[in-house]
């Protein structure tokens, strides 16, 4: 029962330049593998900054965080992006690509400087594209892709690193109900059949509450409370946290958060 | 197929910039002629490698600034270059070297402070204030610059000016040597950092999860194309156009992963810059145009014809 400890977060806190509070302060966080943990919060919570700083893009002002042992900031990128892979929440497209040329970007941290493509690259894009579901789409432009299969896309990539844990940046922000569940299936079955890490930041509570094994809920870059989603997503908590009435019920043993209505609390 | 091609058109090119000239030399004279040998041939060669410079040194910063506007001069090299060579003629520096090192000392000094300029918000190089603060010190040089012509001799000045405006009329194998050996190493630092300019199309914090040290590219990157161009202003002037054009018909024909663009973009921009240069010097023969109208001249109306096939299909 003693999984690989991927990333360790103790203590952390962060502060940008010119801030008037810190962005994080004293965040902890465990992720293990086969772990499907869940990042909560209201926007400007400190989510992203979490990512950051867990994965050393930005050196914390406090504590530490450390990727199999060792500090986060102590990676060459090119090391880390073998062990971690990010779907970002934002990237951009300059250029026209097809999407088994975006998914081949994956392979760049395993390549050598001046070394071609070799066949085990290719045998994992593949791979990649055929977990997300994706196979079918490898000839098309990224440009004429649905907001869904960009992100199974975008996810094929992560997955093309070969890492131990992907982090998922907000994946479903501009996603209809299906592609949004799709999405959370399909990392769900990633983390159980080749027992990879999760850590999806995320601002679905419920879905959450369904899928994760372990949820951190932040807030003005405090973390309110962390552990199974029955024990964090209280009512008492996720009013609090969201400045909203809110009722909690149960689905399938999961807690689910219900926003009520300004007369509802009133009655 | 479209490599072939390409092949082709540099044998064919410099080919043609060896054939034909204000001097009419005949075929079977042409190899024991040192017209050929001392004249056509190292300028042919020299404007291969300028053009080659500039073509790479355009793919370079293009990604680095992720401005498809971008051009190896626009972040203050061919201000700083200008001024460099007025000053030399202003305070007539003897020698035949004093000016083109003049204008590399001024193209690297405004690359200097463009870099400088580029660090103010913190650690890292912003790509956008790095391209305000290449504007900025162009204009700074060129108003410098144009403040030295107004107070000095027109006769002298003139030269400047037509030496500003690119050519490659004394080409020597001199400079040809010079630049066969400080071209190489920034080449192969852009050739080593194809795969992550690849990424930072992405974006700096994407490219960073996929494995570019971002922070470290871009110095690299910009110290590398901009001394590139600085060499290239030195030995030929400011020829515009090439490191504008040549990075992106290159990536309409061969795609936009760096690993093809750079080489290609080096073998087009010399094949773009030894037809301007032979077209420059025997349309209006025994004169001679600046070779930078005639990349204008040639290369917009191409870049025209590219972009509007690639958007129709």
């Amino acid at each position: 029962m003693d999984r690989e400890l991927i990333l360790a977060v103790a203590g952390l806190g962060c502060r940008y330049a010119d801030a008037a509070r810190d962005a994080l302060c004293d965040v902890s966080l465990e992720v293990r593998a086969g772990e499907f943990h869940a990042v909560l919060g209201p926007n400007g919570s400190g989510k992203t900054t979490l990512v950051r700083a867990g994965l050393g893009l930005i050196r914390p002002s406090a504590g530490r965080a450390e990727v199999l042992g060792r500090p986060a900031t102590g990676w060459s990128r090119r090391e880390l992006a073998r062990v971690v892979g990010v779907v970002p929440q934002r990237e951009d497209n300059l250029f026209p690509q097809r999407v088994r040329e975006t998914v081949l970007l994956g392979r760049y941290p395993h390549l050598s400087l001046f070394g071609d493509v070799r066949a085990t690259d290719r045998a994992a894009v593949e791979r990649a594209l055929v977990a997300c579901d994706a196979a079918d789409l490898a000839d098309r432009w990224l440009w004429t892709l649905s907001g869904g299969e960009y992100q199974r896309v975008r996810l094929a990539r992560a997955l093309a690193q070969e890492p131990k844990l992907l982090v998922l940046d907000e994946p479903t922000t501009s996603l209809d109900v299906r592609h949004e569940m799709q999405l959370f299936e399909l990392t769900r079955a990633l983390v159980d059949a080749q027992g990879l890490a999760a850590l999806v930041i995320t601002h679905h509570v419920n879905l959450a509450a369904r899928f994760a094994d372990q949820v951190l809920l932040l807030s003005e870059g405090r973390a309110v409370a962390r552990g199974a989603p029955g024990n964090v997503l209280t009512a008492e908590t996720v009013q609090n946290v969201f400045a909203w009435p809110m009722a909690i019920t149960s689905f399938d043993g999961r807690p689910q958060m219900i926003p009520l209505r300004t007369k509802e609390t009133n009655p | 197929m479209r490599y072939a091609l390409l092949g082709l058109a540099v044998i064919a090119t410099l080919g043609a910039a060896v054939l034909l000239g204000p001097a009419n030399v005949p075929l079977r004279d042409l190899l024991g002629s040192p017209i050929f040998w001392q004249l056509r041939l190292p300028r042919a060669v020299l404007a291969f490698l300028v053009g080659g410079a500039l073509g790479a040194s355009g793919v370079g910063l293009q990604a680095l600034v992720r401005n498809p506007l971008a051009d190896p001069f626009l972040l203050g090299l061919s201000g700083g270059a200008g001024l460099g060579a007025v000053v030399a003629i202003a305070l007539a520096l003897p020698g035949p070297w004093a000016l083109p090192l003049a204008a590399f000392a001024g193209a690297v000094g405004a690359m200097a402070l463009v870099y400088r300029l580029g660090l103010v918000g913190g650690a890292q190089l912003d790509p956008r204030v790095l391209l305000l603060g290449g504007v900025a010190v162009g204009a700074f040089a060129a108003a410098v610059t144009t403040a030295i012509v107004s107070l000095a001799e027109a006769t002298e000045l003139r030269n400047a000016f037509l030496w500003l405006w690119g050519g490659f009329s004394g080409a020597s194998w001199t400079t040809v040597l010079v630049i066969a050996v400080y071209a190489p190493l920034p080449l192969v630092v852009l050739a080593a950092a194809a795969r992550p300019l690849d990424l930072l199309a992405l974006g700096e914090e994407p490219a960073q999860y996929l494995g570019a040290d971002v922070r470290r590219l871009k110095q690299v990157v910009y110290l590398a194309a901009s001394l590139l161009t600085a060499a290239a202003v030195a030995v030929a002037g400011v020829i515009g156009f090439v490191g504008l054009i040549v990075p992106h018909v290159c990536r309409l024909v061969w795609g936009r992963l760096h690993r093809t663009l750079l080489p290609t973009a080096f073998l087009a921009g010399g094949i773009l810059l030894v037809a301007s240069d032979t077209l420059a010097r025997t349309v209006v023969a025994p004169r001679e145009l600046p070779v930078g109208i005639v990349t204008a001249l040639v290369g917009v109306p191409l870049f025209a014809v590219l972009l509007r096939r690639w958007t129709v299909s």
